[in-house]
């Protein structure tokens, strides 16, 4: 049996200790914000927050993240008002939305390590988290805008 | 706050996590109140009456104008509209809904959105698809609001005892000026829905001058909060109770099939519970799953690691050798010879012998897959000879009846509950792993979802075609074009519902082929024949693609061998502003639209050339080593210009630090997603032009994931993207967005790189060929 934390919660686990953290997340436990992309840390539309570090849970395993505070966009704020996510709704960023949780978690980690990142510190930062329907130039902007306050 | 996405609204919805379906009895229960507008509503479809006549009553089901089927209102006061198309990020769940609130002068804050299940006999056509939404939808939105607002009248009025014409709609409640008194929605719900439905004929509707949301851009995606705090509902978040998760390992090669297999290192996967076979059907076979293998387990990342373990063996099958390179150079070589003549004016042949300069160039475009962020993936529960789904699709109405045919019951017994959509662009039109969770659900005896890997979905889809395009261009003495000649050859999309289709069908000879604008004596297009040797299918824009490709970027070529500015050039060869007369043409597909509401118009054309280079600054300096590209394409009966500035580096790496983009789409909703669309279009554009490329093998697909078929980062996106939204007359038909971005984008593109470098790319993608 292992233990695993998610957004505070103990959660245990008595299957496979190698299943990916993804699949744990949204089948398992259902939290199904974080979402599925690419399966190879390709993509970040699976980023969730582990030690104020953006994880790709695809890659991740469930033994990975035992003793470890695991944050997903559903644990991210209390009522959904993180700056990011403020922000994200200020400048109506998303098209489908899919890969906009990834997005969220990547610029909320970016913010926890760089408060005040320039616009190429953004560039770079988020170039992980894949958006077909090519949202950047507002993603670029919503992060920019929550760490300027929203 | 949305109804569909707030659970405390409704009890067991979070357990189901699944679209409400629209039975509004079970709102109203469920909301424990009762009464309400929309009780025991008869089904009335009738033509639409409108100022402009569109294509959608010529659309499987038509339209169907009825608020009764679209509208309910609570005793509360919260008015429940109801979505029948598809949301992937267009936004279409928002302003149809919301077009109808403004004509019933309804409260947005008030409003609910409900997605209706598939059921187009109810509802009217459900295929999202052809950017088709807002231009076939506008009007009967704009009906049913009024028709609602003028039932809630009459109500009021009878109340009062006052003639109907004393009364007035405003902001959420009814309004006797004469007297003061006023009554909400809410407390006419009941009366309302006693009356009769006027007739369209009589209806009035709001004077563009007072609408509230339309056209302003003020009002956010319904969506935006839930997908903002991970609780919007895509395919892949429906949890049943007892569901099974599955995946399948399909035929590598089109039309292949399984010889063999053993499952027994799979099941030995822990989490993984049985291994069977699915039916596949021979190919072509319209939208049926291809067959194969699927792993069923405890979750998804059981079933994949079950499905890494099994041991196939496939046959083949006829499409076992299909090779990119060899193709290509087929395509080529069709292309160099005459095809089926499909627009003739004019002698072009001779006109091209007798010219004093003959431009030749063929473009090349690679089969694109779509990878919307979210591959596909379905949920169905069949009990008996009932089919529940939930699927993230594009036409909900065609997957009920794929399913229903494929299971060999009844329409009525399949419900097909439309979830967000984590991206379409096409894909989501085709419902095969609907059909798959289907088939398995009823296998199992228990609800399956379907989940695809990315690597299934680069490899199993229903490709973008693979285009050779070849324009010759003759000019007299004095540089003027008196001769074009385009041949197009590609495998056409007909290839996946009828086995031998070698040329391409009316609609994609239609995108950007036979309607050229050009106003060129001697004009000829050809289609030779080409043989699919996989699934086709439509991808956003479709052939507009490569089609808009060889001509812009003809345009610029011409404009280089001539010495005249590129802008220039491209509005000599539009020509006067005139209806271009496609009366050459057999079969003169215009998106399915009337010609008389949509004539390709190249005042329009050469209006959204001429804004664009006035916004975006054509001309103006630049900093060496980049370079300004201009293009103009009329698709989905809309006209969209783009201009693209490039930065190329000594070592040929290239930036794009700046896009315009003028848009005329007739007649808007809501601006500030038609900027969202073009943002979008122009970052799928660079994709293609960059990177996107699908190549095959011994007839499989070489590429499987983002490393070896990539899209676009943000690290690589264009630093701004400035988009013009011309201002419709009052009479404009509203006409496309979604797809329209996206064909100006790569030709601009490449043209902005000639300019730069001088060198001329006709192959895409880009890739390295700048790095030679």
């Amino acid at each position: 049996m292992i233990k695993v934390k998610i957004n505070g919660q103990e959660q245990n686990w008595d299957g496979d200790p190698d299943l990916p953290l993804l699949w744990f997340l949204r089948d398992e436990v259902g939290l199904t914000g974080t979402k599925y992309g690419c399966g190879q840390a390709l993509c970040g539309s699976c980023t969730v927050i582990i030690d104020k570090q953006a994880v790709r849970a695809c890659i991740t395993s469930v033994s990975d993240v035992v003793g470890r505070d695991v944050t997903t966009i559903e644990g991210l704020h209390p009522t959904g008002d993180h700056p990011v996510q403020k922000a994200w709704r200020q400048l109506n960023v998303p098209q489908c939305g899919y890969c906009q949780t990834g997005q969220i978690m990547q610029g909320a980690a970016l913010l926890m390590d760089n408060p005040k990142p320039s616009h190429d510190q953004i560039r770079e930062a988020m170039a992980g988290n894949i958006c077909r329907c090519g949202c950047y130039q507002r993603i670029e902007n919503a992060v920019h805008l929550a760490s300027t306050g929203v | 706050m949305n109804i569909l996405t707030n659970p405390k609204k409704l009890r067991g919805f979070e357990r189901h996590l699944k679209v409400e379906n629209v039975s509004r009895r079970s709102i109203l229960k469920g909301l424990g109140i009762a009464g309400g507008f929309a009780l025991a509503a008869p089904v009335m479809s009738r033509p639409a009456f409108a100022a402009y006549e569109t294509g959608a009553s010529k659309m499987p089901h038509g339209t169907v104008v009825d608020p009764r089927v679209f509208v309910s209102i609570a005793p509360d006061g919260i008015v429940t509209i109801v979505g029948h198309r598809a949301e992937m990020g267009t936004g279409v769940r928002t302003s149809l809904p919301l077009i109808v609130a403004e004509e019933m002068e309804a409260d947005w804050s008030r409003v609910r959105v409900q997605q209706a299940p598939g059921n187009e006999a109810k509802y009217g056509n459900q295929d999202t698809d052809g950017s088709r939404s807002t231009r076939h939808y506008l009007m009967p939105m704009r009906q049913i609001g009024a028709s609602a607002r003028s039932m809630l009248e009459a109500a009021a009025a009878k109340r009062w005892g006052v003639p109907a014409t004393e009364v007035k709609a405003r902001n959420h409640e009814v309004v006797h000026a004469a007297s003061g008194r006023k009554l909400g929605f809410g407390d006419l719900a009941a009366d309302a829905a006693k009356e009769s439905v006027p007739g369209i004929e009589g209806l009035k509707l709001k004077d563009p001058k007072d609408f509230r949301y339309l056209g302003k851009g003020q009002i956010g995606i319904v969506d935006l909060r839930d997908i903002t705090v991970g609780k919007a509902h895509y395919g892949a978040d429906i949890r049943l109770p007892g569901m099974k998760y599955a995946v399948i390992a399909r035929p590598p090669v089109t039309g292949g099939k399984v010889k063999s297999f053993d499952a027994a290192e799979a099941m030995k996967v822990s989490g993984v519970e049985k291994v069977l076979e699915v039916k596949g059907w021979p190919w072509p076979s319209k939208f049926q799953p291809l067959g194969g293998v699927a792993v069923i387990a405890r979750n998804t990342g059981a079933a994949i690691k079950g499905r890494d373990a099994l041991k196939i063996v496939w046959d083949d099958g006829a499409n076992g050798k299909y090779d990119s390179v060899a193709y290509r150079a087929s395509l080529e070589e069709a292309a160099r010879k005459p095809g089926l003549v499909v627009r003739k004016e004019g002698d072009a042949d001779a006109a091209l012998k007798g010219a004093d300069k003959v431009i030749a160039a063929e473009y090349y475009l690679p089969h694109l897959a779509h990878v919307s962020m979210e591959p596909p993936v379905a949920v169905a529960d069949v009990k008996g000879d009932r089919c529940e789904i939930w699927a993230p699709v594009q036409s909900a109405g065609g997957t009920r009846d794929d399913v229903a045919k494929t299971l060999g019951i009844p329409d009525a017994n399949v419900t097909v509950n439309v979830t967000l959509l984590g991206g379409g662009f096409g894909r989501k039109s085709k419902c095969d792993f609907a059909i798959e969770a289907a088939l398995l659900s009823k296998e199992l005896g228990a609800p399956v979802k379907v989940q695809w890997t990315r690597e299934d979905d680069v490899r199993h889809g229903f490709l973008h075609t693979v285009s050779v395009e070849r324009i010759e261009a003759g000019l007299d003495k004095s540089g003027k074009v008196i001769a074009w000649r385009h041949r197009s050859v590609a495998p056409t999309i007909a290839s996946t519902f009828a086995a031998g289709a070698k040329h391409e069908a009316p609609f994609e000879l239609g995108m950007g082929l036979i309607d050229n604008p050009f106003e060129i004596a001697n004009l000829q297009c050809e289609n030779p024949e080409a043989a699919a040797h996989t699934r086709i299918g439509w991808f956003r824009a479709v052939s507009n693609i490569p089609r808009a490709f060889a001509v812009q970027s003809m345009v610029a070529e011409i404009a280089s061998a001539t010495k005249r500015d590129p802008k220039d050039m491209l509005l000599e060869l539009i020509g006067s502003p005139r209806l271009v007369n496609l009366s050459s043409v057999k079969d003169p597909w215009n998106y399915g639209e009337p010609y008389s509401s949509y004539p390709i118009d190249t005042a329009r054309l050469r209006k959204v050339v001429e804004l664009v280079a006035d916004k975006g600054g054509w001309g103006r300096s630049v900093p060496k080593g980049h370079g300004l590209g201009i293009a103009v394409h009329r698709s989905f009966v809309s006209y969209i210009a783009t201009i693209v500035e490039v930065a190329v580096d000594d070592k040929g790496k290239f930036t794009v630090p700046r896009v315009d983009t003028a848009i005329d789409c007739g007649t808007y909703v809501n601006p500030e997603r038609i900027e969202s669309q073009i943002e979008g279009a122009a970052i799928m554009g660079l994709s293609l032009a960059k990177h996107g490329e699908i190549t095959f093998k011994d007839g499989k697909v070489q590429q499987g994931n983002f490393d070896d078929f990539p899209v676009i980062r943000m690290d690589e996106s264009p630093l701004v993207t400035h988009v013009y939204i011309v201002p419709p007359g009052p009479d404009t038909p509203p006409s496309g967005v979604g797809e329209p971005g996206v064909p100006p984008f790569a030709p601009a593109l490449i043209n902005a790189i000639f300019v730069a470098t001088g060198k001329r790319i006709r192959s895409l993608p880009i890739g390295k060929q700048l790095e030679a």
